[in-house]
């Protein structure tokens, strides 16, 4: 191509303490183009942009090897301010918005228009009197290239989600030197129409000239929208094509790079073996930061391992959390026969209810306390066991060997390493700790145990460990699991079924043994209007 | 119809506490016996004294900072603006514009203080700013009690301790007293207005209502609304924060030279704590929170926590024969104020965010 392209990235790597995340990347993005980027979270999206926005972190962990030029200048950007200053605008997933403020106000933040005044020579420029007319003119010219219905005057805390999207991209169009417009995930949270607005809106700003990075886990609005594609895997690109010459599946495939066809590890025929409903989830909503669950029902069996997957952020984490009343919930919940109460961390406890927390250090362990007191501290907390009568019953005193009997019991079930059940749990290593968490929640003999993120931060061979203590304890006490994990491999080889979360909703629950291309699908969203369940 | 309570139900607990102490006042005036033309006349005096000190408030609450219970660092410099002024024996307006000019520099300094300390303590200003009065209030009076008379020379003795350094007790501003109110003679039906502070007050506050449209004023807000956006814009918050609170710190200093010279006496070791303490009482009476308040809010508070002031010892008196109750409820009422303003602003983010959390659930997909 005779025209040099408006962004040229070259051969960018960059390492966090030794662990490349962003190997020889390299693309081109021309006047007018719309570049969709694609890859699982940790792929190094988000380090690739924070890289082309500049943004400190990069530079605090040493900075990144490689050439990115704009307009055939070479840059390197010490601070978004030079990002800015080089035009590139950016929309982050998080809102960047003063809610108490009108449209107007939001579009021109720090760059209003102003008009001198005397005071000016005494105190600078700050105080100049804002232009508001001028303002209201910026603002309707920016919304009027949007194309949508968007009332200047209204304040920002009004607005539904959608527009508050578009009052950011205002924002950028408003910015005189705005050549390339970084969009990441901005459609995760719109409803459908909204996205479809925002989508006519990045085709006719890229008519305009401004160039577009569209960052999206939805590959159908990718294919609608982009003329270039490019799928990052681990740090590379993988696949760097245009949507005539692909489709949906291969991109999916590219992006997963697991070999789709592995499989399913037989587990025998468990059908026969699963009971009754045991658990039924009504259009339960959790306010978890980060992690909100808006409208989800399911059911679980009696014996079932039901297995909870999605992407980091669309709100699986939250559904556990909120069934043991660890954040604000609603809708509802029935266990066996009588409903849980929400935002009562007994009430599922004493149902016979368990959890084994993604946070284990945080809320899982007793850091410094010893192993066999984190195994026992909650079967004697709340079912008072492991406590004998002195005194002919007046008072009550922890039976400490019994305490130490279990405990060493656990120890050698899940073959934790240790010194001895009297070792401080900060001591051992994150697997070890982690199978402590198992005992501890096993040890309430719960009914129903929920297991957020077992294998988070562990290695391989501790993964495996855990994975078969949970089968075994399945197996020889019945005990009904509910596991959420990201990592979908994992899931598909203990469960009976998997419910996949997506914007907080149930995508679909599909048996484990599907192929995982469709599990694919339903954490991609591409076709999420349509429930899939089994 | 339901909506239409609802909005009620909302219009009342906005301004439960404007509400509550205008029924009270409806009661306290009639016991109390007073005329109108006396409660008129002591209204308009306590307006003209107090104003400039609620004001100096609002800045910080626009930049998000709450109320700047730092502003008796200001009153201590237009204090010992005003222990230099009288001990030069400066009298009448040229000494009030004297004590102005003295403080000023002093002012920048304990605001700028005050600022870069609550910069360290983003999101507990006002706790921080509380003790910070208090601390201060130490250092004030090392400086008073033992600076003046031993390092500072003070050249009026009956100014100083007898036992040779140190300020007395009572600093006698009787060369200043009403100057800057009687400047301007207004009399209309017998009662006084002190024009001349009013008009200072009226220029102060268009004072505040164009700063509003300001660049800066506009960063204020930003800043007082989301500190992290603001940043991300480019905004300067920590340097905008400390710009309010200097600004807080300054006119606090004016608003209690306004304030001393009305009374014609200063209590050099308390004057200040109280001025901190009743200028935010007033605000909060006046409907204000923690995050929002406006200049009418100001006037409205002084009003009727004055008027409360003066009512209730002795309506205290007729009904139950005790001013001394009376006394001990104005007190009472002013501290129990300042809690409810507190409670009610927690309470009232809790329904907000209860509010958010309802449309989490979205808009059911169909």
């Amino acid at each position: 191509m005779a025209l040099e392209p408006l962004l040229n990235v070259r051969g960018i790597s960059k390492s966090f303490n030794h662990n490349k995340v962003l190997k020889n990347v390299s693309f081109s993005l021309e006047k007018g183009k719309i570049l969709g980027l694609v890859g699982e979270n940790g792929a190094g999206k988000s380090t690739l942009m924070n890289i082309l926005f500049g943004m400190t972190v990069i530079h605090e962990t040493g900075g990144y090897e490689g050439t990115i030029s704009i307009e055939g200048k070479k840059v390197r950007f010490a601070s978004p301010f030079d990002a800015l200053e080089a035009g590139i605008g950016m929309v982050h997933q998080e809102f960047s918005l003063i809610p108490g403020f009108t449209v107007t106000e939001n579009i021109v933040l720090n760059r209003e228009s102003t008009k001198y005044n005397f005071l000016v020579e005494a105190y600078g420029d700050r105080m100049k009197t804002l232009d508001r007319d001028d303002m209201d003119r910026r603002s309707r010219e920016a919304i009027d290239k949007l194309k949508v219905g968007l009332d200047p005057a209204i304040a920002v805390s009004e607005l539904p989600v959608g527009y508050k999207q578009f009052t950011e991209i205002a924002r950028e169009i408003d910015k005189e030197n705005t050549k390339i417009l970084v969009l990441d995930e901005p459609t995760a949270t719109l409803t459908e129409s909204e996205a479809e607005i925002l989508l006519d809106t990045m085709k006719r700003l890229a008519a305009l000239g401004i160039s577009i990075i569209f960052i999206s886990h939805r590959l159908q609005e990718i294919m609608d929208v982009c003329d270039k594609i490019i799928v990052l895997r681990d740090g590379e690109v993988v696949d760097n094509t245009t949507p005539d010459e692909t489709d949906i599946m291969s991109i999916a495939t590219s992006m997963v790079g697991r070999d789709i066809t592995t499989a399913f590890a037989g587990k025998g025929d468990r059908e026969g073996n699963l009971g009754e409903v045991i658990l039924q989830v009504e259009h339960l909503w959790v306010d978890m930061p980060g992690e909100t669950v808006r409208d989800v029902s399911f059911q679980v069996r009696e014996r079932e391992i039901f297995g909870i997957g999605g992407l980091a952020g669309q709100g699986k984490l939250g559904i556990t959390n909120g069934i043991m009343g660890m954040f604000p919930a609603g809708g509802s919940v029935f266990f066996l026969e009588g409903p849980i109460r929400l935002n009562d961390p007994t009430s599922p406890l004493e149902a016979g209810i368990s959890a084994v927390y993604e946070d284990r250090r945080g809320v899982g362990l007793l850091m410094e306390e010893p192993i066999s007191w984190n195994i026992i501290f909650t079967s004697l907390q709340m079912q008072e066991r492991f406590l004998k009568p002195i005194l002919g019953g007046l008072i009550k005193i922890r039976d400490e060997s019994e305490i130490a009997r279990s405990a060493r019991d656990y120890i050698d079930m899940l073959n934790i390493k240790c010194l001895s059940e009297n070792q401080r749990v900060q001591d051992l290593s994150g697997g070890n700790q982690q199978k402590v968490c198992l005992a501890k929640a096993f040890e309430t003999k719960p009914r129903l145990l929920f297991v957020s993120e077992p294998t988070r931060g562990i290695d391989v061979g501790a993964k495996r460990m855990v994975l078969e203590a949970l089968r075994k304890y399945n197996d020889e006490f019945g005990t009904t699991i509910v596991m959420v994990s990201s990592e979908l491999e994992e899931l598909r080889s203990i469960c009976d079924r998997i419910a996949i979360i997506d914007s907080g909703r149930i995508a679909g629950i599909l048996p484990a043994s599907a192929p995982s291309t469709d599990f694919g699908v339903l954490m991609l969203g591409i076709d999420g209007r349509e429930k899939k369940v089994v | 119809m339901n909506k239409k309570v609802d909005l009620l139900k909302h219009y009342l607990i906005q301004n439960a506490v404007p509400i509550l102490f205008i029924v009270v006042s409806a009661f306290a005036i009639p016991i109390s016996q007073f005329s109108g033309t006396y409660l008129v006349q002591e209204m308009l005096v306590r307006l003209s004294r107090n104003s400039f000190l609620v004001l100096s408030l609002l800045i910080p609450i626009m930049a998000g900072m709450g109320l700047n219970f730092g502003m008796v660092l200001g009153a201590m410099a237009g204090q010992i603006g005003l222990i230099f002024m009288s001990d030069w024996s400066v009298v009448g307006v040229p000494g009030v514009i004297l004590a102005a000019i003295i403080s000023t520099p002093l002012a920048i300094a304990l605001g700028w203080l005050t600022g870069t300390i609550l910069n360290l303590a983003k999101g507990r200003e006002m706790v921080t700013s509380f003790i910070l009065g208090f601390f201060m209030n130490g250092v004030y009076q090392l400086v008073v009690l033992y600076g003046f008379g031993s390092v500072v020379p003070m050249t009026n003795p009956a100014m100083v301790l007898s036992r040779g350094f140190g300020i007395r007790n009572v600093t006698n501003l009787e060369g200043i007293r009403k100057c800057l109110d009687n400047l301007m003679p207004l009399n209309i039906h017998g009662i006084d207005i002190p024009l001349a502070t009013f008009l200072i007050i009226g220029l102060f506050c268009l004072f505040v209502l164009w700063f509003r449209g300001t660049k800066l004023g506009q960063d204020m807000r930003a800043v007082g609304q989301d500190m992290k956006v603001a940043g991300d814009a480019g905004i300067p918050v920590e340097r905008t924060r400390l710009i309010a609170i200097i600004i807080s710190t300054v006119l606090a200093c004016y608003g209690q030279i306004i304030f001393l010279q009305n009374i014609g006496t200063m209590n050099t070791y308390n004057s200040h704590e109280q001025a901190g303490m009743f200028a935010i009482a007033s605000l909060l009476v006046g409907g204000a929170s923690v995050s929002r308040a406006s200049i009418f809010n100001v006037f409205l508070g002084v009003v009727l926590f004055h008027l409360m002031f003066v009512v209730s010892p002795m309506a205290g008196k007729y009904l139950i024969g005790e001013a001394q109750l009376g006394e001990y409820f104005r007190v009472f009422v002013s501290y129990g104020i300042i809690s409810l303003a507190l409670v009610l602003h927690a309470w009232r983010r809790q329904k907000d965010r209860e509010r958010a959390r309802r449309s989490l659930r979205g808009a059911v997909e169909e």
